[in-house]
């Protein structure tokens, strides 16, 4: 066991206690049982085939105490708020803050509150969840033996929640972790919106380690937004997983922009038939910014059908990672599967590894998959200076449609015009942009 | 002043030589029509004048309104008054039409020392452009050429070249992919904006699109030179004959006549 692994371990034994739901003995036992793997099988490396392109060298070196959380800290959250969306959750450091907080009243018996709130009050709510770890994996051991909060949304059978829910992880200590984790659950028909997003305030690095479980009933729809805007000294690494019962679509839209190191893992899997679900993305990243993707889609039930589009753009020395797995299971006849992600490099020294991984069993299956690597093309280039555009502008708006493209699929508006003018902002030209926003 | 002097050009692309010499002078409010067959090197011309970078001029001499116009960059050429019309118009996902007209006219009109135009006063002037070329508004809320037809294509490059107002207008090829109703709208669109300031270049392969856009004079492209200069009355000859005949040699009798 290296050292780091052991102050983890040391600190756990310190902590356990006091972390919420302490006196629960299944979740107790499943803290210890992550802690436990965790200690085992140490952080991944690179000769792990699912982290081939990204070292953790610089999570591994360092160690992350527990961010104490100071609700205090953080007396507006204005500037990230979303104008249409009245529920949000705010969490500073990983903690609820309620007085930042405004949750609208939500059709019974739906529910969207802390997580260390339902551990105190209603903990049966989020044991069937929490019980089993959803996916292997040190990060998620990781977070489930020091998880001490998160949300908890739960939508009742048939519930219609029109208006999303705001999750808010504001990130204000530098040098310590926080291990959010969420629980989104929509009963059997039942329809709901979350918008995950971290950020930051202060520039000092810190450590996110965030865990979602997505579980849609039958015929249900849930629409999950992910939206880093960690600081670029901050190390975020997010787990996404995904149950789909018979008939239940589930749409991910992931938006990466902050971090010095990101992974995202995003995962679901068809436990019925008829599954429906929509994975998009967009990163962009420059600097010395290192961001990777990794998906998996699991057709286990047949007649399920599924679309991935991932889009990156990358400047200077910027690194980014794509996996796109699919897996469609034996029984899984009449899956409908297809893969698309462009990258685009604004620099020589930017570096991309895109990889389609297809498991096919099954023989009536529809699946298709395209990766594509490249820079601005010079036939629009010169188009658009033969009119008269400057050739920085020319390139600055080729490469905002660019990511348009991923950012015309992110249906909340102000969430979509955010991201515009986030997207317009990092520009050299973006006073000439700003027009298209 | 000659709005445009071309002198001994000779340029290449990808290090092979398209062009061998290119002699021509263009006065304000002339129309002049380039004929030749494919591969003489007519679209070559087309995009040196515009300034495309992989096109190298490898010596001659272009003189524009008396300045030297290699030595400007493709932007400042579109600035100074020089419109290209495309042969292929290109698609550009993602950027609306608007958004690329308005930068456009106003990137000239600031170089021109012309107040830039705000939103409404500029949706004032491209509908009633769009109107005379009988386009509908859609198409301004469109991404720029992505999946217009041949003739929308060259539709909105007229509907471009009349909202910049060029000095001189170079239309390569704008009667290809053409049906003949399309055909009368852009050439309209194009008599519409002859005036003797104005300077015209029409390349073409077709004498067709000169019956709608009656040129001053036509020259005959033939392997990076222009071979033959005359009046309209040169496009119909040539119609009649065929490229065979200015080609030379394999055309046998009709060769002689030429030399």
């Amino acid at each position: 066991m290296n050292e780091t692994i052991e102050r983890y371990v040391a600190e756990f034994r310190a902590q356990a206690t006091r972390l919420p739901g302490a006196r629960l003995p299944w979740l107790a036992a499943a803290r210890e049982g992550a802690i436990e793997r965790f200690a085992r099988q140490g952080f991944p490396t690179l000769r792990d085939e699912a982290w081939k392109y990204t070292a953790l060298g610089p999570i591994e070196k360092k160690v992350f105490p527990l961010a104490q959380a100071d609700l205090g800290k953080v007396s507006e959250v204005g500037a990230w708020l979303l104008e249409d969306v009245p529920h949000r959750l705010v969490f500073v450091d990983g903690r609820y803050a309620p007085a930042l907080s405004r949750v609208g009243a939500l059709p019974a018996p739906s529910l969207a509150d802390s997580l260390a709130e339902v551990l105190a009050r209603a903990p049966h709510l989020a044991e069937p969840y929490l019980r089993e770890a959803p996916a292997a994996g040190a990060f998620v051991e990781l977070n489930t033996a020091f998880m001490a909060d998160g949300a908890f949304v739960q939508v009742g059978e048939g519930v219609i929640v029109e208006e999303p829910i705001h999750l808010l992880f504001v990130s204000t200590t530098a040098g310590c972790v926080s291990h959010p984790r969420n629980l989104v659950v929509a009963a059997d028909g039942a329809a709901v919106t979350v918008v995950e997003h971290y950020v930051a305030l202060g520039g000092g690095g810190y450590f996110t380690n965030a865990v979602t479980q997505i579980a849609a009933g039958r015929g249900a729809r849930v629409e999950h937004y992910k939206v880093q805007q960690e600081n670029v000294k901050a190390f975020h690494i997010a787990t996404v997983v995904a149950r789909q019962e018979a008939g239940s679509r589930f749409d991910s839209h992931s938006l990466s922009l902050g971090a010095e190191l990101a992974r995202n893992d995003i995962a679901t899997r068809f436990d019925g038939t008829g599954c429906e679900t929509t994975l998009n993305g967009l990163y962009v990243v420059a600097g010395r910014q290192h961001v990777d993707h990794h998906t998996t889609i699991d057709h286990a039930r047949p007649r399920g059908t599924s679309r991935e589009f991932y889009r990156g753009i990358l400047d200077d020395r910027a690194r980014a990672v794509f996996t796109g797995r699919i897996v469609v299971h034996k029984d899984a006849q009449k899956t409908d599967a297809g893969q698309i992600n462009h990258n685009l490099l604004l620099s020589r020294d930017a570096e991309v590894d895109t990889r389609p991984q297809l498991e096919i069993y099954a023989d009536d299956v529809k699946c298709s998959h395209g990766a594509t690597v490249g820079q601005l093309d010079d036939n629009m280039l010169f188009y658009l200076r033969t009119r008269g555009l400057e050739e920085g502008h020319a390139r600055d708006l080729l490469t905002y449609a660019f990511a348009a493209e991923v950012l015309e699929r992110i249906r909340i508006r102000s969430l979509r015009n955010r991201t515009e003018r986030l997207m317009v902002e990092r520009m050299a030209e973006a006073e000439r942009l700003k027009e298209l926003v | 002043m000659s709005l445009l002097t071309i002198k001994n050009l000779q340029a290449a692309v990808d290090g092979k030589q398209i062009l061998r010499g290119i002699d021509l002078d263009v006065q304000p409010g002339e129309v002049h029509a380039i004929m030749g067959p494919n591969g003489s090197g007519k679209s070559t011309l087309a995009q040196v004048l515009a300034g495309r970078e992989d096109y190298q001029a490898v010596s001659g001499e272009v003189l524009y309104q008396g300045k030297d116009l290699l030595a400007l960059s493709t932007e400042e050429r579109a600035r100074e008054g020089i419109f290209l019309a495309f042969q292929y118009p290109v698609e550009i996902p993602g950027v609306s039409n608007v958004y690329l007209l308005k930068a456009a006219v106003n990137a000239i009109r600031k170089h021109r020392g012309q107040p830039e135009l705000d939103a409404v006063e500029f949706l004032q002037l491209v509908k009633a452009r769009m109107k005379s070329m009988k386009m509908g508004e859609e198409f301004l809320y469109r991404s720029v050429n992505e999946g217009f037809s041949g003739g929308e294509k060259k539709r909105n490059e007229v509907l471009q070249m009349a909202l910049l107002e060029p000095r001189l207008a170079i239309l390569d090829e704008t009667d290809s992919g053409l049906d003949i109703d399309a055909l009368k709208i852009v050439a309209e669109g194009v008599n519409s904006l002859r005036s003797p300031e104005r300077a015209m270049i029409v390349i073409t392969h077709y004498q067709r699109l000169l019956e709608y856009i009656v040129p001053d004079y036509v020259h005959v492209l033939s392997r990076g030179r222009i071979v033959k200069s005359g009046g309209r009355e040169l496009a119909l000859e040539l119609e009649e004959k065929g490229y065979a005949w200015i080609e030379g040699g394999k055309a046998g009798a009709a060769a002689g006549a030429v030399r």
